[in-house]
């Protein structure tokens, strides 16, 4: 019988171990630090604006206006939008590059995704103003092409290399059995790929699709460029087709300016508070998802 | 006026290699709010001191000093086809707050008007609200129509009036370039418009034109007294008269 191996405990691995730990700790007192902060900020908006007037529909903060409505609004309007166009592009670029694309092509296309993942969002919004908005005000007749769909389609743009890097990675990691198995039971390429390879691999899918989503909704410096930034309630879809204001900008463009510990202040960290709850919110509403799909996957195993 | 604090400051080192001076943008409240913290020796500022920043800094034991370096214009400019010519403040006014909503109801083509603004912590926004929007007056509560596009830089300005028949804008006299058209301004019905220029706003003929502030506080440097007094000298104001501004000694 071998005696089991024991190795010799160095000194080095004393302070490796709780620096590694520490450091994973660290994230965790970072969300909570930051959670801490935006609370002692941004709380006593409560005691100093009416919440009637916080949820009403003018934002005007220069002349104590703060509702706060068109902004969430303009916000989601935005987000949706940049789902709605980046959702189906950017899964279907990821199947096209894990189960579609030969291999010398798959080599060219990973890289520029990766590339379209690197350019900066001021560039973006530049190009924003300069081609995107005339070339919408022209093509689809509208007074300004300043408007939400414009931060829409940057933001999509935006997303959409992170979508494709996560869900190809997902779905290249099913395992090559699962195809060659539904294959051999004679279904096409396509019902593989549709009733196969994906759903196995919708876990990652769906998390590339919030991670996606959580890109749009935190951009700052596109949509303040070509959203036009006027705090318009939307009401339908054709707001699409006019100007919004969205959280991210209204922060970026006003916290440079306010005095610190005034009532505009105040609620701007409240605009702070609402962007984590909605961040929270869509990360906890993945995470269900994924952990009621493992443990279903798991009864059905079992 | 970041662009004419910039000049200055380039002019000034190169005359003064040991002086290093840094120019950072944002709009007035942000020189004044890092003056309240201490984290610069000058504030630019294109609108007046308001009361509670004053306060603010006696509070902090810094006494605000003001000095006024230049005078700027602000201009409402259209695209270069729109046949609009003249307004009166009262018609600029409208727009803005949004009971005129079509050309046509100047005199122009039949368009619905997008208006353009900057942003709302620019001192170039609250200067126009109170003189334009709110005629000067005191008690006016006008507001600027929510719809109207907040746009954070004066490129974004220029180049959506450039580009699009349908908007007016309104921007600093220096930021304004020949691609965009001016409109002359008249304070009301009756008196004669004018298009804003260094003589006209010399003369106090353009109605909309205010004087650029640099504030100190509390204990200021020897090197800061030197520069200011070299910002009121001639080759300093020649370089507020290249940039489109207007020299506060003609």
């Amino acid at each position: 019988m071998r005696t089991p191996l024991r190795l010799p405990r160095l000194w080095h691995e004393l302070i490796i171990t709780p620096v590694i730990k520490l450091t994973g700790y660290s994230a965790v007192i970072f969300v909570v630090l930051i959670l801490f902060f935006l609370l002692t900020e941004g709380l006593p908006t409560f005691s100093e604006v009416a919440l009637s007037d916080l949820f009403s529909q003018r934002w005007y903060p220069i002349e104590s206006y703060y509702g706060i409505l068109p902004l969430l609004a303009g916000s989601l309007l935005v987000t949706i939008g940049a789902t709605l166009i980046a959702l189906p592009l950017g899964v279907g670029t990821a199947l096209f590059i894990a189960e579609i694309a030969p291999r010398w092509l798959r080599e060219i296309l990973k890289p520029f995704i990766e590339i379209m993942a690197g350019v900066p969002s001021v560039v973006l919004g530049f190009i924003g103003i300069l081609v995107l908005a005339p070339a919408l005000r022209v093509g689809l007749h509208i007074a300004t092409g300043l408007t939400a769909l414009a931060g829409s389609l940057l933001l999509a743009a935006i997303s959409i290399p992170t979508i494709v890097s996560v869900a190809e990675d997902a779905l290249d990691a099913v395992p090559r059995s699962y195809r060659d198995a539904s294959l051999a039971l004679g279904a096409t390429q396509w019902q593989t790929i549709w009733r196969v390879t994906l759903p196995a691999a919708r876990n990652g899918v769906l998390t590339a699709v919030m991670l996606g989503i959580g890109r749009a909704f935190g951009e700052t410096m596109t949509v303040m460029m070509v959203t036009g930034n006027a705090p318009v309630l939307p009401t339908r879809l054709s707001a699409l087709f006019q100007p919004a204001r969205t959280m991210t900008a209204t922060i970026a463009a006003e916290m440079g300016e306010v005095a610190t510990d005034s009532t505009h202040y105040h609620v701007l960290f409240f605009i702070g508070i609402m962007l984590f709850l909605i961040s929270l919110a869509v990360n906890l509403t993945a995470s269900a998802v994924i952990f009621r799909q493992k443990k279903r996957t798991e009864r059905i195993l079992s | 006026m970041v662009n004419l604090a910039l000049a200055w400051a380039e002019a000034y080192q190169e005359l003064h290699p040991e002086i290093n001076i840094s120019v950072t943008g944002g709009g007035s409240g942000t020189g004044i709010a890092a003056l309240q913290n201490s984290t610069a020796d000058i504030a630019n500022a294109s609108r007046a001191m308001k009361e509670e920043e004053i306060v603010e800094l006696q509070r902090k034991g810094l006494d605000p000093r003001e000095y006024v370096v230049a005078r700027d214009a602000i201009a409402v400019i259209v695209n270069p086809v729109n046949p609009v010519q003249e307004l009166t403040l009262q018609q600029v006014s409208d727009i803005y707050s949004g009971k005129i909503n079509n050309w046509k109801e100047l005199g122009g083509d039949d368009r619905t008007i997008v208006r353009l603004s900057r942003e709302t912590n620019s001192g170039t926004h609250v200067y126009f609200l109170e003189r334009v929007l709110r005629l000067g007056e005191k008690e006016n509560q006008t507001l600027f129509s929510p719809d109207t596009l907040l746009l954070p830089s004066s490129v974004g300005i220029i180049s959506e009036v450039r580009d699009n028949p349908n908007a007016i804008g309104y921007d600093g006299l220096g930021y304004v370039t020949n691609e965009v058209k001016m409109v002359a301004l008249a304070e009301e019905a009756g008196t004669p418009y004018f298009l804003p220029s260094a003589d006209t706003v010399n003369q106090a003929l353009y109605p909309v034109a205010r004087d650029l502030y640099m504030y100190t506080a509390g204990e200021v440097s020897p090197e800061v007294i030197g520069y200011l007094d070299w910002i009121k000298s001639p080759p300093a104001q020649a370089i507020v008269k290249e940039l489109g501004f207007v020299p506060i000694t003609p």
